[in-house]
């Protein structure tokens, strides 16, 4: 038995500065080196400002823009500090009636016909950055009417962001909330008050 | 099922396959000593024992390589319930997060050194980045090893004759660690970072966000999002190669930080079955009869499939509840619709379906959606598959030998059958084996069953589920079979850092790591110190599909005895619920 000690405590101290140090510092080194972006958290900055992540989605409340998903983390839609899913099982009452007052929500906005189930269903991280084109297209009136441009203008800065399956084969086709927000202020001009204030509501 | 998702599927198991035979006959070269790559590590790895005092050519009697395995594993548990209690005073820690509760320190010491990698706790919220690195990756990498090695020494008990020992435990840690895991590791955090998978040591980043918005509990205005990052991409390659599962963040690879890309989920899915699979080609390398590897294999696929096809499909059917409320689920071009609650939308119900059962086929435990929003049918697949044992492909190592204690058990029934003495590649099945396979089998199930029943019993056990009615019994019962079979992966809704399931998840994760661990050693021991008999008339062919289907047969045999009344009660009257429901 105190034969195996020393082996153990002298392997498990090795293997530690080996896998628990050297590693992550080395991919970290790999990382900052090649792909600096990436490692960092794919960061967007407007006029030296970060604006966001390409990967993290933002809450969207106002007309003139595209609104994602709805969002479980707790202090605030979108709290990108603490991820998280409602955990809400199927038959969860809860759930159901969570659904229709979005839904109800939406037709207030002027949204016709059945509504793409990921506009009104909260993702597994909170923090999804996407939704589907489906649901993107459908918010293309109401945004083009809040922005009082052509329904064109809007529906083509929307389809230039729709990404397809990677390989025609894997994921499932969808486009950046952030990037066709971001995309549309920059054609379209930010809608009133200066980006990041609170809107009148 | 859309045509798209057979495609995937089929994709998914030919790269699994393709890859893990090269993979498998490479691991079989490292553990034998014969690969020429373990001469370019050579001296580094004579000093490593030299210092830890482990003699080369040492052969370990049973007893003494279970006892290796113990006292290695003890003493990871320690650091890693050390560091979490005092990580608020050490350094790497931009968050300043402070000490890890006892109960939930315990709780991730186990689950982390049992391979489990169970998650009482939010990773962004609740552990520093030196923690994470120094306990949690170590631990991916060293319990991941055990496995594998605890699996070769029971090989080498089915390939030696009157042997009295089984290899050095020291020796095939080390060697999992530095030749098979540490490369794969590192390439594939490389290609995760470069799908967008964060890797740094810098403080969580602050954006100004485009447009405000207010926080839920008192309207204020919100104008900043912080960023949870870390060396994240490093921990999740192991996390995933090594069938651990621990997220780095709280909701694990649903988080784009973590799993930021089809792509990069693809790569994290088949590094989930990646070794589990390669292991049987390793496992008929190194019997001298490629034939069986394959056998195993086969059974595991015979198994996976069918239900990989039943959850795809019902998630792809999305939620009859939603029916009515003006919701489209159908799936299209522009939207891949189904069971969206829980899931992203980069992913859709294809991939998390196909997630959900891999992860929990192997013992990994990770996940890229909420289980707990997933479907009645599609929630039990994952949940029946650990309850088998984690057999079908299973963990990195604990699988193929928790797989071979089931085809000892399939040739002892083929055996009473025709009344001979059974055997297996050429040893005799006896009463001793029979005995510790059927403790390997027998210790998990009654830590799940009587964990749920303790839990439905006590106010402790049923006041902190996430989901009413039988929801919350299903939240139960996910959560003692995803630890007593060490896989890791929860119904999220079910709050578990509290003292009771703290404590008693830890101790069912110990049980169904360890008190495994020792018998099939023991078998090993057994096994190692027999003759071998040569191939009869009268021999049990164990590569036939003949043998495949008893093997099956007994697996699904064995789970569905065992767990169907517990099930019943859950997924199965849940389902049973909603056709009701729906059809009012």
């Amino acid at each position: 038995m105190l034969t195996l000690v020393r082996p153990a405590l002298v392997l498990l101290a090795c293997l530690t500065l080996l896998t628990g140090v050297a590693y992550p510092l080395l991919v970290t080194g790999i990382a900052q080196g090649v792909f600096p972006s990436q490692a960092n958290g794919s960061l967007i900055t407007r006029d030296g400002q970060t604006v966001g992540s390409a990967l993290i989605g933002q809450s969207f409340e106002r007309p003139e823009y595209l609104w994602g998903r709805p969002s479980a983390t707790g202090a605030f839609a979108y709290d990108a500090s603490a991820s998280t899913g409602s955990n809400q099982g199927p038959l969860n009452p809860a759930l159901r009636e969570a659904i229709a007052a979005r839904v109800e929500a939406l037709r207030a906005s002027g949204v016709e016909g059945d509504i793409p189930v990921d506009l009104v269903t909260a993702s597994g991280s909170g923090l999804d950055p996407h939704v589907s084109p489906a649901a993107a297209l459908l918010q293309v009136p109401r945004i083009a009417r809040a922005r009082a441009v052509d329904e064109a203008r809007v529906r083509a800065i929307v389809e230039e962001h729709v990404e397809g399956r990677t390989l025609g084969l894997l994921g499932a086709p969808r486009v950046n909330v952030l990037r066709v927000n971001l995309a549309l202020d920059d054609a379209l001009g930010a809608p009133g008050g200066a980006a990041g204030d609170t809107p009148g509501r | 099922m859309t045509l798209s998702s057979v495609l995937l599927l089929a994709l998914y198991l030919v790269v699994i396959v393709g890859l893990g035979y090269p993979l498998g006959l490479y691991m079989a070269r490292v553990y034998d000593g014969t690969s020429p790559v373990l001469r370019w590590l050579a001296p580094f790895e004579r000093l490593l024992y030299r210092m830890a005092g482990v003699r080369e050519d040492e052969e370990m009697p049973w007893p003494r390589y279970a006892m290796a395995v113990i006292v290695f594993n003890v003493a990871g548990l320690l650091c890693v319930y050390l560091l979490q209690r005092v990580q608020g005073v050490l350094p790497l820690n931009p968050a300043g997060l402070g000490a890890v509760s006892p109960e939930v320190s315990f709780n991730t010491a186990v689950s982390f050194a049992s391979n489990t990698n169970w998650q009482a706790y939010g990773g962004e919220t609740t552990l520093s980045y030196l923690t994470q690195m120094l306990a949690l990756t170590v631990q991916n990498f060293v319990s991941a090893a055990t496995g594998m090695a605890v699996l070769v020494a029971l090989l080498r008990g089915f390939t030696r004759k009157n042997a009295p020992g089984l290899g050095s435990f020291w020796m095939d840690l080390v060697r999992g660690t530095l030749y098979v895991l540490l490369p794969l590791s590192l390439v594939l955090a490389v290609l995760l970072v470069s799908q967008g998978v964060v890797q740094t040591f810098g403080a969580y980043a602050t954006v100004h966000l485009v447009e405000a918005t207010t926080a839920s509990a008192d309207g204020s205005s919100v104008t900043d999002q912080v960023l949870a990052l870390g060396p994240a991409a490093s921990q999740i390659a192991i996390k995933q190669l090594g069938t651990n599962g621990g997220g780095f963040f709280n909701v694990n690879s649903a988080h784009p930080f973590e799993n930021a890309t089809p792509l990069s989920n693809f790569l994290e899915c088949v590094a989930i079955l990646l070794i589990p699979a390669a292991l049987c080609f390793t496992f008929g390398e190194i019997v001298k009869d490629r034939r069986q590897g394959v056998a195993i294999l086969a059974a595991m696929l015979a198994i996976f499939v069918p239900l990989a096809v039943l959850t795809i499909a019902v998630e792809q059917g999305g939620n009859p509840m939603l029916d009515g409320i003006g919701v489209d689920q159908t799936a299209t071009l522009l939207s891949a619709g189904g069971n969206m609650e829980g899931k992203e939308v980069r992913f859709g119900p294809t991939e998390s379906a196909i997630w959900a059962v891999a992860t929990t086929a192997a013992s990994n435990g990770s996940v890229n959606a909420m289980h707990d929003s997933f479907m009645p049918l599609g929630g039990l697949a994952p949940m029946w598959l650990m309850q088998l044992g984690e057999i079908v492909f299973g963990g990195v190592g604990s699988g193929l030998y928790g797989m071979l204690m089931y085809a000892i058990i399939a040739v002892f029934i083929a055996g009473l059958m025709v009344g001979r003495t059974p055997e297996y590649l050429g040893k005799k099945i006896e009463a001793y084996e029979m005995k510790m396979a059927s403790l390997v089998i027998l210790l998990p199930s009654a830590a799940v069953l009587l964990g749920t029943a303790i839990a439905c019993a006590t106010d402790a056990g049923t006041s902190t589920l996430g989901n009413p009615s039988i929801h919350g019994f299903s939240e139960i019962l996910y959560a003692f079979s995803s630890g007593a079979n060490n896989n890791g992966s929860a119904f999220g809704g079910i709050t578990v850092s509290g003292t009771f399931y703290a404590t008693a998840i830890g101790v069912c994760m110990w049980i169904g790591r360890w008190w495994v661990i020792v018998p099939v050693v023991a078998i090993a021991g057994s096994l190692a110190k027999k003759k071998i008999i040569p191939v009869s008339a009268g021999t049990l062919p164990t590569h036939t599909p003949l043998f495949v289907t008893l093997l099956v047969g007994t697996v699904v045999l064995v789970g569905a005895l065992t767990f169907i009344p517990a099930l019943a009660l859950g997924p199965v009257v849940e389902h049973l619920e909603l056709s009701h429901l729906v059809s009012r």
